[in-house]
């Protein structure tokens, strides 16, 4: 049975959640992707606030396809998570506590997973059609400039995710993989 | 002389795009059925379910299967007694798929310049290869190729002395590097041969082929057969959460090269395979 999980994620449900879990994810998400991570880094680096608050916050990696009429939002599954891996760390250490994507962290978000106690998410990576039927509703927020890229506040309710790195230590793609592997190489 | 208008290239590459990412091909959705009858693992089970529902919801609404709508690649085979009336081949199929993109509300995900990096705003340009055959039909082979597979692929010149060993070898060390970040159930497509930018194609090409379809020519065609077993023991399995359905095919194309070479292509796609073809 997947475990209901609601946002924004404190401590306790943090600590709570292990490598391999499954869940159903409900409350805000924020979604920014490569370009909106270049700007908020940048936006850092002079010293200026991030455009939300993100302390306890979840980010989505996300880039959705545009909504047809009647729709909240086009497909919208995780894209690749290591192209974000460079700004992850800072924004982890700014109160950031869960990551929802598809593929490897390396090991510096690895590690700052568990120094900042936080969580990192896969999705279904190519199951944006049904994603998208668990998000109720959609505004951007900020760089509207930036298209697809734009950061949007999302409601959704029920996402289905799976937990690969929890703060303790857990890596569930390395998990995983080992159970079924039957070669050396 | 046959003649084909350029306004029927624009209407039908608008429409192959459109289906290609609404409708999962039949061997593809084949392949999901199988691979639920034979995945060892019960988190990868779930996967496959989540895939195989999203591919129906994405059927019956008319909506894309995934976000990432590809870049449109085409490969085109011309017979060379026909004629194109109205404008250039290339022309045609960048003004299809600016149409089919932007009325079927598929994402634009291509950028003018690799360096400043601002996006075209329509997914044009396309990536076009032309082949010249005979006869008078045009045949567009179209598929729309997600950047996160895509990113995964990768080209060697390995040495002739390297043989079957080392060939297999380097395609099973990308296929586990790339892990979950390809969107596994793969479709490995594999180029031999050829010279340093014929082989990249050759890998892309065939791609192009169902699944199931082996290579004409027995020897790879075994081979074929073998690395998809070997790559299945990897573990990786469905989204890289451990399984034993790593790869729904392995395809490969091979062709003459020089006495001192032998490249190797991967180029990874992932099990959101988007295919079609459209005679004229
Ligand atoms: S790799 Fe394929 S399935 Fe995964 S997000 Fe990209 S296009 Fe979609």
């Amino acid at each position: 049975m997947p475990k209901s999980i609601k946002l924004p994620l404190d401590e306790k449900t943090v600590s709570s959640l292990r490598a391999g879990d499954q869940v159903r994810i409900s409350g805000t998400v924020y979604t920014a992707r490569d370009a909106a991570h270049m700007r908020m880094a940048e936006t850092l680096d002079k010293g200026l606030e991030l455009p939300f608050d993100i302390n306890g916050q979840v980010i989505y990696y996300v880039g959705p396809t545009p909504a047809k009429p009647g729709q909240v939002i086009g497909s919208a599954g995780p894209t690749t998570s290591s192209r974000m891996d460079a700004y992850t760390p800072k924004l982890l250490e700014l109160g950031l506590k869960g990551m929802i994507g598809k593929g490897y962290r390396n090991d510096q978000v690895k590690q700052a997973i568990q120094d900042n106690h936080a969580v990192y998410f896969a999705a279904v990576g190519g199951s944006a059609a049904l994603i998208a039927k668990t998000i109720k509703s959609v505004e951007v927020i900020a760089y509207e400039d930036l298209g697809i890229e734009a950061i949007r506040k999302m409601e959704v309710e029920d996402f289905p995710a799976i937990v690969i790195n929890d703060m303790h230590g857990g890596d569930y793609y390395q998990e995983g993989v080992n159970i079924y592997r039957k070669t050396n190489i | 002389m046959k003649k084909i208008m350029y306004q029927e290239i624009v209407d039908r590459v608008a429409s192959m795009c459109q289906e290609a990412n609404y409708n999962l091909g039949e061997d593809v959705f084949e392949a999901f059925q199988q691979a639920l009858r034979t995945e060892e693992s019960p988190v990868g089970k779930d996967v496959l379910q989540q895939l195989v529902d999203n591919a129906k919801v994405a059927k019956t609404e008319h909506v894309p299967m995934c976000q990432d709508t590809g870049t449109a690649v085409f490969i085109v085979e011309i017979g060379q007694d026909c004629h194109i009336v109205g404008g250039s081949l290339s022309a045609a199929i960048n003004e299809g798929v600016r149409k089919g993109y932007g009325e079927g509300y598929l994402r634009n995900s291509v950028v003018g310049d690799p360096l400043n990096r601002k996006n075209t705003g329509d997914n044009t340009p396309a990536v076009i290869h032309l082949e010249m055959v005979e006869g008078d039909e045009i045949t567009i082979h179209m598929t729309a190729k997600g950047g996160g597979a895509e990113n995964m692929s990768d080209m060697k010149m390995l040495k002739p002395s390297d043989g079957l060993v080392g060939i297999k070898d380097y395609i099973l060390d990308i296929v586990k590097d790339a892990g979950p970040n390809a969107c596994p159930p793969l479709v490995v497509g594999v180029g031999i041969g050829g010279n340093f930018e014929r082989c990249a194609f050759l890998a892309k090409k065939s791609l192009f082929r169902p699944i199931g379809e082996r290579n004409p020519d027995p020897t790879i065609a075994d081979l074929e057969i073998e690395l998809m077993e070997e790559i299945n023991r990897l573990g990786i399995g469905p989204q890289g959460l451990g399984g034993s359905t790593t790869a729904l095919d392995v395809k490969i194309e091979a062709e003459a090269c020089h006495i001192a070479t032998l490249p190797v292509a991967v180029n990874l796609n992932c099990h959101a395979s988007r295919h079609q073809v459209a005679i004229l």
